[in-house]
């Protein structure tokens, strides 16, 4: 729908938008695509569609947990393959594709100033390796009794003797395609930043959005190759009887674990630091000024980035780690809190001494600081070895990771949407609709995820289908938060419908001087072929 | 505009409002069970859980007093910063001092709470003396418990059947068969491996939890404070009944304890030299259930 109300846009309206690509075919323009803005729009779309897969699961989950008893799912099995499904849509198939994949191939070139990605092939091979992807991952939940080891397979759950259907395979596989998608794309990234700048643009001068895709695709690129060996001893332990995990052929289930989070921990990051990149342009338009502390901003996400390959032990306290690893891996966490806490001060030292308008993509922006901050506080308690050892697990850890991915992440992409769509397709939001959009959202992830922290220091476990009463009613508040949430969702598709179909056509740079990286130089939407005349960057 | 604003600072004060009033401090009065609307950690039977507990306590002053801070800077810049009340924007983008300060005082702040942490995880991680040993082994989907200084007393520990009338006295999910008897007093060394696949051994009122993984023993110890049934669960995923693997410590005084060690001697006499199985599993009234069975027969 919105692909081709998007080519329509293209169309007409637009006279200085006089290339070639009138002439393709719809084949040609959406299947073959080597141009970064159609490859763009491409992942978001898939990016919609995994969130709103990812959502229905999520939900129908909810219906479960609303009160004790077995009420949707026919059985453990199901339920467990319900929460690897979810998981690993919303981080593979949701939040990658429209923060990295989507906003990523629109906006590198468009904020640096280039004409297209350094590899337009590549990209294109990037996205189509993720639908063949989506497609197994789907088949992992559907076939058979389903793949249920949680995102986190570890093994021997994830062996076949436990789980020994094709459906676990199909999971694997998916992994790996979307490992290689992801590879790709960050190579693409890293030589489109570092080759591609318009002249004049030094590492220094780069937008903030830019140092955060950079970083990021620095992390995939050293993280996700650990995860696809992880898989393929899994794949082979599974299929063609090694033991790299397996105790009784001198393997060890620890190791999965070390290797699966030397690639989860830094995953983390990979997700929330391109809503840093977003969440800083947002903050400096609607203030009208620049980013307060440029510098020590772009340096605390290089540092987050480091420090985040040396703390992935953190995820294992109960795993019988020697005392001395669990001090050092506690305290690296713990560090983590300093730059994350310069970023949060520096946004709002941003808006301090400035003209604040409060439009929805600030309004999701300073919403995004505060979960964010809510989220990163739970995940300094978290960091306690100590406290851990209670609180691994449990529902608190569903609460902080929620905190600051579904709520973090999430409105990171919802900021980004607001503040590009109109740059993407040329096409007002409606602005009302939009904020009540952000109201309800707010409300119901935060009647869902907030109260999680209580059940969790109540003792609840995580991945339960079915809880002991005395956790009934936390649970059903978090159940009436995740219907909002829902709702919100579908009155966010209805603002897609209404966006596309909007006669308001777009002003170059429509958020006004506050506005200042390159692609508000651009029409709205931008020509097909952009900066065939590199800009100079004083 | 003004009606946006006020809306926003309303969400600000309930959010905040429901944070503060979340400062879930664990109540020694109550019963060692989690309850309904319970905000804070289980109240602590062990001097591990007591440390966790008062650790905890002080990192949710600490972390509460951040978020407030950032909340109310965050309401404040927002009306006092507005485009009415401010429409020309200043363009300061550095302070040298602010930058440090930032930097240092939250440093400061990890120091605080890095102290006492770095003793609790030295604390709770093993003890020197122990009185006696326990193993713990995982199954799908039940615990089995070993007494390996009492002639290696041997028996499992399965949720109760939904046939069995204690279920309904009992607590859902909760209960079990035969729970897990230990001194009072006593330091007790607690080693942890599983059968199957990982499981995760969880007694929230004791502090304690350790993975159950297959293929290598992992210690840690407890010492319970007072006598009392607490109870946990599998905490960790472990495939189709992973929500209906509880634990169930019965803590007696030492006296007590001796009484019953004898008295199980004989009564799971039978498990001591073959490993449990489920024909040989205890089951005064429910009959020998295979523990996979147990779910389906509460599914309605």
């Amino acid at each position: 729908m919105s692909a081709q109300d998007h080519a329509a846009g293209h169309g007409h309206g637009h006279g200085h938008d006089d290339h070639h690509h009138h002439e393709l075919s719809f084949a040609q323009r959406w299947l073959f695509s080597t141009n970064h803005k159609d490859i763009g729009t491409l992942y978001i779309i898939l990016g919609l569609i995994g969130g709103i897969v990812g959502l229905i699961i999520s939900v129908m989950m909810r219906m479960e947990l609303q009160s004790p008893g077995m009420q949707v799912f026919q059985s453990g099995q199901a339920w467990n393959a319900a929460v690897t499904s979810h998981g690993l849509l919303m981080i593979f198939f949701s939040v990658m594709p429209v923060l990295i994949g989507g906003f990523g191939n629109w906006f590198i070139p468009l904020m640096i100033g280039a004409p297209d990605m350094a590899f337009p092939r590549l990209n294109n091979i990037s996205f189509w390796l993720l639908v063949p992807a989506f497609i197994l991952i789907l088949m992992g939940q559907f076939v058979g009794q389903g793949a249920g080891p949680g995102w986190t397979l570890y093994p021997p759950l994830a062996n076949s003797t436990y789980q020994s259907g094709p459906a676990m395979d199909f999971v694997l596989f998916a992994l790996h395609l979307a490992g290689i998608s992801s590879l790709l794309g960050a190579i693409n990234f890293i030589t489109t930043i570092f080759n591609m700048r318009a002249p004049g643009m030094t590492l220094h001068k780069m937008p903030l959005f830019i140092w955060a895709m950079l970083i990021t695709a620095f992390l995939l690129l050293l993280s996700v190759p650990v995860l696809a060996g992880a898989i393929t001893m899994l794949i082979t332990d599974r299929n063609f009887g090694t033991a790299f995990f397996e105790p009784s052929g001198g393997g060890d289930p620890v190791l999965f674990q070390h290797l699966f989070w030397f690639f989860g921990h830094p995953e983390v990051y990979i997700m929330i630091l391109p809503a840093f990149g977003i969440i800083s342009h947002i903050i400096s338009t609607f203030s009208r000024k620049p980013v307060f502390g440029y510098l020590g901003m772009a340096y605390a996400m290089v540092a987050i980035g480091v420090v985040g390959f040396v703390v992935w032990a953190h995820h294992m306290f109960i795993s019988g780690m020697d005392v001395d690893t669990r001090a050092y891996f506690m305290a690296a966490t713990m560090i983590i809190a300093v730059p994350t806490g310069i970023k949060i001060f520096s946004w709002i030292a941003t808006m301090w001494g400035g003209s604040i308008e409060m439009k929805t993509p600030m309004l999701w922006a300073v919403g995004f600081i505060f979960v964010f901050t809510l989220g990163g506080v739970t995940g300094v308690v978290l960091a306690n070895a100590g406290i851990d050892q209670y609180v691994h697990n449990t529902y608190y850890v569903i609460a902080h990771f929620h905190y600051v991915l579904s709520l973090g992440a999430v409105f990171g992409i919802f900021a980004g949407f607001y503040y590009w769509i109109g740059k993407m397709s040329g096409r007002q939001y409606p602005e009302q609709l939009g904020k009540i959009h952000f109201w309800m959202t707010f409300v119901g992830v935060n009647l869902t995820f907030f109260p999680m922290h209580f059940l969790g220091l109540a003792g609840m476990p995580r991945r339960y289908v079915d809880y002991p009463d005395a956790f009934a009613g936390w649970n059903m508040i978090a159940s009436i938060g995740a219907y909002i949430s829902a709702a919100s969702m579908v009155l966010f598709l209805y603002l897609i419908y209404r966006t596309f179909t909007s006669k308001e056509r777009l002003a170059d740079n429509y958020w006004g001087e506050g506005a200042t990286t390159l692609e508000w130089t651009q029409s709205s939407p931008p020509a097909f072929h952009t900066f065939e005349v590199l800009p100079r960057i004083r | 505009m003004p009606l946006l604003r006020r809306l926003l600072a309303a969400a600000f004060l309930a959010t905040l409002g429901t944070t503060l009033y979340g400062l879930g401090f664990a109540d020694p009065a109550l019963a060692d069970l989690p309850r309904n609307w319970q905000m804070g950690m289980q109240p602590a039977a062990s001097p591990v859980q007591e440390q966790i507990i008062s650790l905890h306590n002080l990192v949710l002053v600490i972390i509460t007093v951040i978020t407030l801070f950032v909340g109310a800077l965050l309401a404040y810049v927002i009306w006092r910063f507005s485009a009415e009340k401010n429409p020309n924007p200043s363009q300061t983008s550095h302070n040298t001092v602010l930058e440090v300060a930032w930097t240092v005082i939250p440093c400061l702040i990890l120091v605080v709470i890095a102290i006492p942490s770095f003793r609790l995880i030295y604390f709770q991680d093993r003890v020197a003396e122990a009185d006696m040993t326990l193993k713990v082994t995982g199954r799908q989907w039940y615990w089995e418990y070993t007494y390996t200084d009492a002639d290696n007393l041997n028996f499992g520990s399965r949720p109760l059947d939904s046939k069995n009338t204690r279920w309904q006295q009992g607590i859902r999910l909760l209960d079990v068969d035969e729970p897990l008897v230990l001194p009072v007093g006593k330091n007790i060394r607690i080693l942890t491996t599983s059968a199957d696949v990982i499981h995760s051994f969880f007694v929230p009122a004791l502090g304690v939890q350790r993975y159950a993984i297959p293929g290598r023993t992992i210690e840690t110890w407890v010492r319970i404070d007072r006598p009392g049934t607490f109870y946990g669960q599998c905490n960790q995923i472990c495939g189709e009944d992973h929500a209906n693997m509880p634990i169930a410590v019965r803590a007696l005084p030492e006296a007590e304890f001796t009484a019953w060690l004898a008295e199980a001697k004989k009564k799971f006499a039978a498990n001591e030299t073959a490993p449990i199985r489920a024909e040989a599993a205890p089951a005064p009234a429910q009959g020998p259930a295979p523990a996979g069975t147990v779910l389906a027969a509460v599914r309605p």
